[in-house]
């Protein structure tokens, strides 16, 4: 159907509301909670710890383990299958990649950090709210990191580049214009995108227009990711 | 040969004391929150204490099993995540994780908490398919009765979807329609740790219990299913001494549904 | 333009800018990239002089030669023990380390420590690759017989420590409880049952508010109205 403006209203650039949470899962080593609209995400953080078996092992630093998991009732329809699957193990594998470039384990030599994204709720956007709660969660745990890392899919549907899609927008496909869902991570202090994927169509001028709106909205993630840390963190000084 | 961490833990039920402070029948305070997930058709998370489980019901319509064509269909499954604890593992549910549903299971239906032939759109061709996953977000112990007490919440907050022409669930038309639901069961469960009894255990307890016993009980006072677990074995009088326990925490259980 | 950004004492969380200008000297827990020094990791701002350093709030415990930690006995070895420090890597503990006894060629080594058995125990040499050599020749350390062990985070450690040992002090003249802290972030507590439980909510109540100011005397009162004695903020005396 056409698309002069967005089903909720929002802005081109804005992104559905957002609540951020850091310290959720007190057994973990660290963990916080991500919800963009109704696509909620938590990560729990458990490391370094010993890695088996051993031939999975490097000498030289930690290995960080990371799995993604739509939690069985969490889908926009019928019930998931529980046991994840290759969608999922691939997105397991992009969220590594998108949180090494900030993350510095070789303090921690043949250990494994495990971080586990379980989404109870889903609208789009899974696989960047996981990003955004696994690199909070890193920072809660305590791990040495350059930089944050935020993520959000920003897209294309019919004119418009638009920012963090919700399931709906994905689907608004005419036979004219396919629609694009660009899921991007950003590290703000360097401008650089640690990932990047692309479902649907779209031309080189759009694609470099939708990255520069991604780098923009994960900049202002990245406050809502600090502020969530600082919040638990927060109090004033202490005393000795 | 005895655990030292077992004998300390029986150094303080001498005492009627226990690791966080409590007598041996005291519950941690329990939260129920509704909704949690837009996804679901119901959804619940519970909070014992600092453990925390959620619960999700989907709702979709299939066809009967040819054993049961004039019922719907249930199904309860229960996954220890491992972001819950360092103790679970990624992968196929564990025995752990699989007792876990199968006594929440048992409680629901045998309850008949759901009247299963209330779910027959047609039968022995269409009926409404239920199924409730239960997911440990934080263990700090009492899995069991945390976990069944959020299926029954999940099942509370529950709408039907609505039935598009080609007999599917519409997730874009849910109801206001509730589950058709009998009856609330709640299991207790109930620790034996050398001759003390004990509810709503810590992690450091369900390490060194002797045996266990859930019970899932009806709003009437009856019992619909039960579970004994561990090593250790219990006298008559001792389950009924068990028993009466479980009935009475499970009344004050129930009102913290708030529903 | 030098300027600072951030004062003595706030919390810093990774990618916060710390300082602009050459003349600021990243120390432990901050780096530089051109002119700014930025913090890479969750903890408080410490501000001496031009040094800059971050005092972590969490992580995880990274092993140092000289530290004392605690650890349990889990496999007996040929010629010592295995001792697992609750992380991801494990010490051995030789023969020659275990006792200022003589132990004869031969001895049953299970005999003297068995499986399970809880060790208060110092690092020796720790290699590049976290291989670990522990000794319990030394004033305070021993197996640890009762008790029982609390988790905390390794960050954590010197606040529940405190001052001289202030905290630990504090809370063996209110519970009368013995208490033993290894710096893996393992504690070990000894006494009445209720002494115990006391103890272990100030542990606890330690760790949540150590960001906070003025934690030793909150600490005094709570333990004070906890027990209704009357205790001493005063260091560690000998033989504690």
């Amino acid at each position: 159907m056409p698309y002069p403006k967005r089903f909720d209203g929002r802005k081109s650039d804005e992104t559905r509301p957002i609540v951020a949470k850091v310290g959720i899962i007190p057994r973990a080593d660290g963990s916080a909670m991500f919800q963009i609209g109704k696509t909620t995400a938590y990560a729990a953080v458990y490391g370094p710890r010993t890695l088996h078996p051993k031939w999975m092992q490097n000498p030289n630093t930690g290995v960080l383990r990371c799995e993604y998991n739509m939690l069985p009732f969490s889908g926009h329809g019928e019930r998931v299958r529980p046991g994840g699957g290759r969608r999922a193990r691939e997105i397991g594998m992009v969220t590594e990649n998108a949180l090494l470039p900030v993350l510095d384990l070789r303090e921690y030599p043949n250990s494994v950090v495990d971080v586990y994204i379980d989404l109870p709720q889903t609208d789009a956007g899974t696989r960047c709210a996981g990003i955004t709660a696994a690199a909070m969660a890193l920072a809660d745990a305590g791990f040495e990191m350059k930089d944050m890392v935020a993520a959000v899919a920003v897209g294309k549907v019919q004119d418009h580049v638009l920012a963090d899609l919700t399931y709906d927008e994905e689907q608004n496909k005419t036979p004219e214009e396919g629609v694009a869902d660009i899921p991007v991570a950003f590290m703000p202090l360097s401008g650089k995108l640690t990932l990047l994927q692309m479902d649907g169509e779209v031309t080189r001028e759009d694609l470099k227009k939708a990255l520069t709106l991604g780098k923009e909205v994960c900049k202002r993630i990245v406050d809502i990711q600090k502020a969530a840390l600082r919040a638990k963190y927060a109090g004033g000084s202490d005393d000795e | 040969m005895m655990s030292e961490q077992k004998q300390h833990v029986l150094k303080y039920l001498a005492k009627n004391i226990r690791f966080d402070g409590r007598k041996p029948l005291d519950y941690r305070d329990v939260t129920v929150e509704y909704g949690i997930s837009k996804s679901a058709e119901g959804s619940a998370r519970v909070r014992i204490g600092g453990t925390e489980v959620i619960a999700g019901v989907k709702i979709s319509i299939e066809k009967p099993y040819p054993d049961t064509p004039d019922k719907g269909n249930l199904m309860v499954n229960a996954e220890l995540r491992p972001m819950a604890s360092p103790k679970f593992e990624s992968g196929p549910p564990s025995d752990q994780g699989i007792e876990l549903a199968r006594v929440v299971d048992r409680g629901i239906r045998e309850s008949e908490c759901i009247d299963v032939h209330d779910l027959v759109i047609k039968e022995g061709e269409l009926v409404w398919s239920v199924s409730i996953d239960i997911v440990a977000v934080n263990d700090e112990g009492n899995l069991f009765d945390a976990a069944g007490l959020a299926a029954l919440a999940a099942l509370l907050d529950a709408r039907m979807p609505g039935k598009n022409e080609f007999n599917k669930a519409d997730y874009d038309k849910r109801t206001d329609e509730k589950l058709p639901l009998k009856t609330r069961p709640v299991p207790i469960t109930v620790f034996k740790i050398g001759a003390t009894f004990l509810v709503d255990p810590l992690s450091d307890e369900e390490e060194n219990f002797d045996a266990r016993l859930t019970v899932a009980c009806k709003d009437d006072g009856s019992l619909a299913a039960l579970q004994k677990g561990g090593e250790g074995s219990l006298t008559i009088d001792e389950i009924d001494h068990m028993v009466g326990i479980a009935l009475e925490r499970s009344a004050w259980l129930r009102e913290k549904l708030g529903r | 333009m030098e300027s600072l950004h951030m004062k003595d004492r706030d919390v810093v969380v990774p990618g916060d800018i710390v300082a602009t200008g050459m003349g600021f000297l990243p120390s432990k827990g901050t780096y530089r990239e051109s002119d700014k020094v930025i913090a890479d990791r969750v903890g408080l701002l410490s501000v001496e002089g031009k040094v800059l350093k971050v005092v972590p709030l969490t992580g995880g415990y990274a092993p140092k030669i000289g530290d004392r930690v605690i650890g349990q006995v889990n496999d007996v070895l040929f010629s010592g023990w295995r001792v697992d420090l609750f992380g991801p890597y494990s010490a051995v503990l030789g023969v020659k380390d275990a006792t200022n006894e003589f132990i004869g060629r031969g001895a049953n080594l299970a005999e003297i420590f068995g499986l399970g058995d809880i060790v208060v125990c110092k690092l020796i040499n720790v290699t590049s690759q976290k291989l670990i050599d522990v000794s319990l020749r030394g004033p305070g350390l021993r197996q640890l017989k009762g008790g029982r062990l609390i988790k905390v985070n390794a960050a954590k450690v010197p606040r529940i420590i405190g001052k001289d040992g202030t905290m630990v002090s504090m809370i063996k003249q209110a519970t009368g409880i013995n208490i033993v802290v290894g710096m893996n972030g393992m504690v070990w507590i000894d006494g009445t049952p209720e002494g115990e439980v006391v103890a272990a909510e100030t542990i606890q109540k330690i760790q949540d508010e150590a960001h906070l100011g003025g934690l030793t005397n909150r600490i005094k009162d709570f333990l004070e109205q906890k027990t209704g004695k009357k205790v001493e903020p005063r260091a560690m005396q000998e033989g504690e």
